[in-house]
């Protein structure tokens, strides 16, 4: 399959497919690491994870449509804006899920596969309601659209770049939150032995809905960078939801770094290997590849050294 | 200091404690001691609110935190080492402790608390599942600590500890109550290390108080009887 290409072309072919797999490897782990935290810490299977990121980016739709209507003149700063409503949304609907379902079923992890695929499917309704639907498409600003030519053959978009400086920022965010603030430590004694955590003076409720409030909130962020990449429809947060578990599961669980390394070694395998082969040929090497290594590694690729 | 009335706890219908009252004084050691299935881990985790009690009242320091959830009863000052030590095993040695601040918004751990424990200063950057049981046991007492409690409830701290270490734990629990001026309610089952440490022996079977004894005046073979299976 590699004949027809010459060297120069195949260079390019992977240098440009990396860099679009790179795009789809920022919204993966942006996705993944909301998840990371509610599915990898707290052990909530949350299914509705697509959702609260869809929510985030029909935000983002919404703040684009009033920025264009009522201030034009703003229209290129409107994107940071939107980041910040969306989380806030995503958090604030996050907060209420807890304390109206997830809180009552701590104990039984596995029934929150079900409550939560319920939610998922209550809020795309809304979406359908509400939205209509049809995909919608968000232009983003002037200084994001176009690309940046590297060599004759090889360009980058722009909003590719952005994508990826965003969830540099914000994976760095998460990590100093879980790993250096106090909350953080709070989060991982609770998640451990919660009626312990609570034994050393930690006030578990508290620190769970705002635990899912911010893996929620960030799926959020995620969904605002989805509008630059793709367009957003009531049901394009499933389409998500399995790479999403994927990437956490074949990361381990509880650690943040390989969530990433896994979400870049599937997205990376992924794009790449669309170009040349069909997309769902693409997708079975993917899925048998990560199959065959959760089989030699079950706990995934990385998982802490310790005693139980 | 703390006093406990009519105190009763339940798993479902079946009533576990009956009725318990007992009082324990600022800067007294309490040993509860009792055969397994008596009650005793079942009084502790009823007394920090990791299971509800069903009846009662327990007042620490003039607060009823009867109905307080477990994080209120630490803030009302209780410390909690629990039976199995159930340290944080993917958390440092250092975040272990820095969780028992939580109550008392502090930042930074007490200097005198790695006086205490000094071995673990030396390794706070490990992680607590690698540490031995001896270990562990120490980093649970000084996570308690952290919480400046003025009452601190141990449950079963000799469990699976070797008998050199028991004797420096015993040592340090007398010294944690002269220096801090709090008191301890210790249950045990190993009558050595309860008669090294206790002001008071409480004796519990059944869910009662069968056999209560100053430490001076004590008959060892009385107790040691109740022990006996």
């Amino acid at each position: 399959m590699f004949s027809e290409y010459t060297a120069t072309e195949l260079t390019a072919i992977f240098a440009m497919q990396g860099f679009a797999g790179l795009i789809l490897f920022s919204v993966l782990v942006l996705m993944a690491l909301g998840l990371a935290i509610i599915f990898g810490q707290m052990g909530v299977i949350n299914m509705a994870h697509g959702e609260f990121m869809i929510l985030g980016a029909y935000v983002t739709y919404l703040t684009s449509n009033i920025f264009s209507e009522f201030m034009p003149s703003l229209y290129e700063g409107y994107f940071f804006l939107a980041m910040a409503l969306a989380f806030l949304a995503a958090f604030l609907l996050g907060i209420l899920v807890e304390w109206g379902l997830i809180r009552f079923l701590y104990k039984r992890p596995l029934d929150t596969l079900l409550a939560t695929w319920g939610l998922s499917l209550i809020l795309q309704q809304i979406y359908r309601s509400v939205f209509g639907a049809r995909e919608k498409g968000v232009s983003p600003p002037e200084w994001m659209m176009g690309s940046y030519p590297l060599t004759d053959l090889i360009e980058v978009p722009i909003n590719g770049i952005f994508v990826m400086i965003l969830t540099l920022v914000i994976a760095t965010g998460v990590y100093l939150l879980m790993y250096r603030s106090r909350w953080g430590k709070q989060v991982r004694a609770v998640v451990q032995n919660r009626p312990m955590a609570s034994a050393v003076g930690i006030n578990t409720e508290k620190v769970d809905r705002l635990t899912f409030g911010i893996g929620c909130g960030i799926a959020g962020i995620a969904g605002s960078a989805f509008t630059l990449i793709g367009s957003t429809g009531p049901t394009s947060g499933q389409l998500y939801i399995v790479d999403t578990f994927l990437v956490v599961v074949f990361g381990g669980a509880q650690s943040l770094l390989g969530t990433i390394a896994s979400a870049f070694a599937i997205s990376q395998s992924q794009s790449t290997m669309e170009f040349f082969l069909s997309g769902s040929m693409a997708k079975v090497l993917t899925l048998l590849f990560v199959v065959g290594i959760l089989m030699l590694r079950p706990q995934g690729l990385f998982a802490l050294k310790i005693r139980r | 200091m703390l006093q406990v009335n009519d105190y009763c706890v339940a798993y479902g219908q079946s009533e576990v404690i009956h009725d318990l009252n007992f009082e324990i004084q600022p800067k007294e050691i309490v040993a509860v001691m009792g055969r397994n299935g008596m009650g005793k881990t079942t009084l502790m985790k009823s007394l920090i609110g990791m299971q509800p009690s069903s009846k009662g009242k327990v007042v620490l320091d003039g607060v009823d935190l009867s109905n307080a959830k477990s994080f209120q009863r630490v803030q009302g000052g209780f410390g909690f080492v629990p039976q199995g030590r159930m340290i944080f095993s993917t958390m440092t040695v250092k975040e272990n402790i820095e969780t028992g601040l939580t109550s008392t918004g502090e930042k930074t751990i007490p200097s005198d608390l790695y006086e205490l424990f000094p071995v673990l200063e030396e390794m706070k950057g490990r992680r607590g599942g690698n540490l031995s049981g001896g270990q562990q046991q120490q980093l649970a007492i000084a996570r308690a600590l952290a919480s400046k409690p003025k009452t601190l409830l141990l449950d079963e701290p000799t469990e699976g500890i070797q008998p050199s270490i028991i004797r420096d734990m015993a040592r340090t629990l007398k010294k944690i109550r002269d220096t801090r001026g709090l008191s301890i309610v210790v249950s045990e089952q190993v009558l050595s290390f309860a008669l090294d440490i206790a002001d008071r022996v409480l004796v519990l079977e059944k869910g009662r108080i069968v056999h209560e004894e100053l430490r001076e005046n004590l008959n060892e073979a009385k107790v040691a009887a109740y022990l006996a299976v």
